[in-house]
């Protein structure tokens, strides 16, 4: 029982856990799942915008989803983006051998062809405005731009991010927060290469076929 | 950038001298709010309280302290929406039939229709989501960590981020008062009324902004509780163990971090109508305007169980402990939980019925949504099995579990016809519907009176005055029953909703029942003021000690009473459902750690409040459509986020003999002697001041 000098032995009654603690990387990573979770249904409802605004009313009389599509142009965004998510394995793989060289390395490469893959879709966006082609022209083409756009500007972000985690591994090194915010922008980057095939496949492969 | 009526310039966007209101009732709100603007201040500054307010409020990661400011927002934008619904029934009570008087400029009543119409669109918003919202997840904030063996959530920085855009939300739709106007689209902001061409004014752009910006807080919120509810368990605390209220926190914060970004997506798809031109959901050009109904509903219907779900979860806590028996069909309660949670995704077309799906698919939505009130039926009959044979004590927060029953059998019940297309088809937008949703609402509001009343000395260390809770309860009970039975009743005979004017004149008499309703509603709402009045001012007699209640059954009721600000001076091991009756039957439920540790805890941080402020800006520039001001503001946050990320010393450490000296000086806290004095709540304990 409960002695009046404040209490019993921990040890005697297992009441208490001392010295518990949880495991913080793995509460990081969980977390950013449930984010990407909630981005998955930013990108269902986009998607779902797009399914119902394809019809051919919806293009309003201006052009439809064959004129849009640059299958080869969207083939080498696909392989850039690929490409992205390769370099950033090699940082992970470096992660484990503890190189913050190879890290730096892997994380500057992917930077590299994320770039490059946003270079080539804002082309194919500059292309699309010079030949008259808006969002503001018909709801089929708002529901294009939107879904396309959005997956951009997630891009636009992840390279925001691998730029400041750049800076904090070379200077930082591995600490808890570098590393789960490594562990973090996998998941970010894999996912938005994920989401590229989804439209690559819904959006270019059936304007081709 | 769409061109917009009327006058515009670089440097202050569409803001003009003729954006402020020309309106009495308007006038006479500002002065209210201003003065009590003044005086809060002034208490603030001759208080000398701004040092304190920064340190343990505004700076703060404590869940405790951002769930009790989350529960204050809701309560501030409760008694607003509750003065949105009072000025509305004193309307339809003045507008009734060719000779009602007009007043104020209106021909019938006093209120103009565009004036009424932005009261109710308001009214709608301000209750669903920045009323019942705030308080439940401030109520979940609070309650969950203490109810698993936490010291904080997941992630308190993110906590008080989600807190300050929450609160940035409440802003805007409180400045669209005094600036502006408000949308007059109702809270569904249905298209393509609410695109540019219909709306050209800046009422469905705070609209918009404000629930976008709230939302994302909502959206984040939800992740940081469920990766709560995973991953900080005490151990012991198996997921058979995990009380109802956390299991309910868990599925309706699923639903939360799914639904809402599905209304991120149809605001910003309007957003995009509105701001860029685009033809998302106007009716020409290719848009689709069913998609937007789609879009806002598949978010709507699973909010409206986000909701109900939490005041399940309450019932379940505050049932077991006034009816001192373990909470009868657990399993069961938790399956419930979740067959609504899943159900919610696949019910959401029931809300247009009438707009031509078709049979198949009315059919589809119409057994979808009766399947809902199979396991809704299993929870209260669980509850009901939970009383039977008990030793129950109608306590104040008994009586309102028990209120919020008969509420949800009659919300149930009538939801259960709405249900049926042939009905549906004969009540829709009729008033019968109104009093429906009502209903559910008011299980909504009753749980949460309830948990108040119920955890109130969990986190101030004193209960809530007794007698002035019965009478609050029983005034609101009368006024729920006189204005929503009446409103049943007209919208059967024909009763459409959303009238700033009535034309039949047989409706008089349920108008002015519903009007002694309110009337009744606003006795309730002095009641509770006056009872939080009471309590704080003699809370030296109303001091308990770590059970309040003397037949709690869960773990928070282990803490010392106020929780100290590291919740569990030693995380403590779970043996049992109910912990702390499994304690109590074991002779130990007083017995206390004999060595305390180190704690570390998480610093105060200025960041979300930093962030909070730009966001506010952001919403303001993007609604009077001030570029300057949305570009700067947005870089701002952006700077922000990357500033605090090179922060490397987040936390702090609480060395073990302060632990000790605190735990101390709350377990001498019992009822009757008065305790540590005069502090009231959470926070009183808080060893050094820290910033990042």
């Amino acid at each position: 029982m409960a002695t009046p000098s404040g209490g019993m032995d921990v040890a005697a009654d297992g009441l208490w856990e001392a010295h518990y603690h949880h495991d913080a990387i793995a509460t990081r990573t969980l977390g950013f799942w449930l984010y990407m979770l909630s981005d998955a249904m930013i990108f269902a409802g986009l998607f779902a915008a797009y399914g119902v605004l394809s019809h051919h009313y919806n293009a309003a009389g201006g052009p439809t989803l064959h004129t849009l599509v640059q299958p080869l142009s969207a083939y080498g965004e696909t392989l850039a983006v690929f490409a992205s998510v390769l370099a950033y394995g090699g940082a992970m793989v470096a992660l484990k051998n503890h190189s913050r060289t190879g890290v730096l390395f892997g994380l500057g490469a992917a930077f590299i062809l994320g770039a490059v893959f946003l270079g080539l879709e804002l082309r194919d966006f500059a292309q699309l405005f010079q030949a008259g082609i808006y969002p503001q022209d018909s709801g089929y083409l708002s529901a294009f731009f939107a879904l396309v756009m959005t997956h951009g500007l997630h891009m636009v972000f992840g390279l925001l991010w691998m730029a400041v985690l750049f800076v904090q591994v070379a200077t930082q090194g591995f600490t808890d927060k570098t590393v789960y915010r490594l562990l973090n922008l996998k998941l970010f980057w894999h996912f938005q290469a994920i989401l590229w095939v989804l439209i690559f496949t819904f959006v270019d492969m059936r304007g081709v076929l | 950038m769409v061109n917009v009526q009327g006058p515009w310039s670089p440097l202050i966007g569409r803001l003009s001298l003729g954006a402020i209101p020309d309106n009495p009732i308007i006038a006479g709100a500002f002065l209210f709010s201003a003065v009590l603007g003044v005086v809060i201040l002034g208490y603030l500054t001759f208080g000398h309280k701004w040092g304190y307010l920064w340190r343990e409020w505004l700076t703060t990661v404590d869940h405790k302290k951002i769930g009790v400011m989350y529960i204050l927002i809701g309560l501030v934008m409760l008694f607003r929406g509750f003065i949105d619904a009072v000025m509305m029934r004193t309307q339809q009570v003045l507008a009734d039939g060719p000779h009602s008087p007009g007043f104020l400029g209106a021909a019938h009543g006093y209120l103009l229709p565009y004036h009424f119409d932005q009261i109710y669109s308001a009214h709608g918003t301000i209750m669903i989501l920045f009323a019942a919202t705030p308080i439940l997840v401030g109520l979940m904030n609070i309650i969950v960590p203490l109810q698993i063996g936490a010291r904080d959530m997941a992630f308190p920085y993110l906590n008080a981020l989600g807190l300050w855009l929450t609160a940035v939300g409440a802003a805007l739709i409180m400045l669209s008062l005094f600036l502006g106007d408000f949308s007059h689209a109702g809270w569904v902001g249905l298209t393509p009324l609410t695109e540019m061409a219909y709306s050209p004014g800046v009422g469905v752009d705070y609209w918009i902004w404000a629930i976008q910006i709230a939302s994302v807080g909502t959206t984040l919120g939800a992740a940081n509780l469920i990766a709560t509810i995973i991953k900080m368990r005490a151990p012991g605390m198996t997921w058979s163990r995990l009380p109802i209220f956390t299991w309910t926190s868990l599925s309706t914060n699923i639903i939360a971090l799914t639904s809402f970004p599905v209304l991120g997506v149809a605001l910003g798809l309007l957003g995009a109508d509105r701001y860029f031109g685009t033809h998302f959901f106007t009716a020409g050009l290719g848009g689709n305007l069913m998609l937007y109904a789609d879009l806002f509903w598949i978010w709507g219907h699973p909010e409206v169980y986000f909701v109900i779900l939490p005041a399940f979860g309450m019932m379940s806590e505050i049932i077991p402990t006034f009816a001192e028996k373990p909470l009868f069909g657990y399993a069961t309660m938790v399956a419930a939980s979740f067959a609504i949670a899943g159900v919610s995704w696949s019910v959401w077309l029931h809300h247009f019925f009438t707009m031509g799906a078709g049979p198949s698919v009315n059919t589809f939505f119409s057994i979808a949504t009766m399947i809902v009130g199979i396991p809704t039926g299993v929870k209260v009959f669980n509850w009901a099995f939970t009383v039977y044979h008990g030793r129950s004590r109608f306590e104040t927060p008994m009586l309102w579990a028990v209120g919020a029953l008969f509420m949800l059998l009659l919300g149930g019940l009538t939801g259960m016809m709405l249900a049926m297309p042939p009905i549906n088809y004969s009540v829709h937008n009729s008033v019968f519907v109104v009093a429906h949703f009502h209903t559910m609402l008011m299980v909504v509001i009753y749980g949460i009176m309830g948990a108040v009343a119920y955890w109130f000395p969990k986190v101030f260390g004193f209960k809530l005055d007794e007698p002035l809770g019965k009478r609050f309860f029983w005034f609101f009970t009368a006024g729920t029953i006189m204005v929503f039975i009446p409103m049943y009743t007209s919208g059967f005979m024909g009763m459409t909703r959303r009238l700033d004017y009535i034309a039949n004149p047989a409706l008089l008499p349920f108008e002015i029942a519903e009007e002694i309703g309110i009337g009744l509603y606003v006795v309730s709402v002095y009641y509770f003021v006056r009872q939080l009045f009471v309590s704080v001012r003699d809370r030296a007699s109303h001091r308990v000690g770590a059970d309040a209640w003397g037949s709690a059954r869960t773990l928070e009721w282990l803490t010392p009473s106020p929780v100290p600000f590291y919740n569990y001076a030693v995380t403590p091991r779970v043996h049992a459902r109910d912990e702390l009756v499994w304690r109590r039957e074991q002779g130990l439920e007083a017995a206390t750690a004999a060595h305390y540790e180190d704690i570390l805890m998480p610093k105060n941080t200025p960041v979300p409040l930093v962030i909070g402020a730009f966001a506010m800006t952001l919403g303001f520039g993007l609604v009077w459509r001030i570029w300057w001001l949305t570009d700067a503001s947005f870089l701002g946050i952006i700077l922000t986020v990357i500033a605090r990320s090179f922060v490397r010393d987040t936390d702090y450490v609480v060395r073990a003999g302060e632990v000790r000296k605190i735990e101390q000086g709350l377990r001498g806290n019992t009822p009757g002697t008065g305790g540590d004095g005069t502090q009231g709540g959470v926070g009183v304990w808080r060893p050094q001041e820290s910033g990042s």
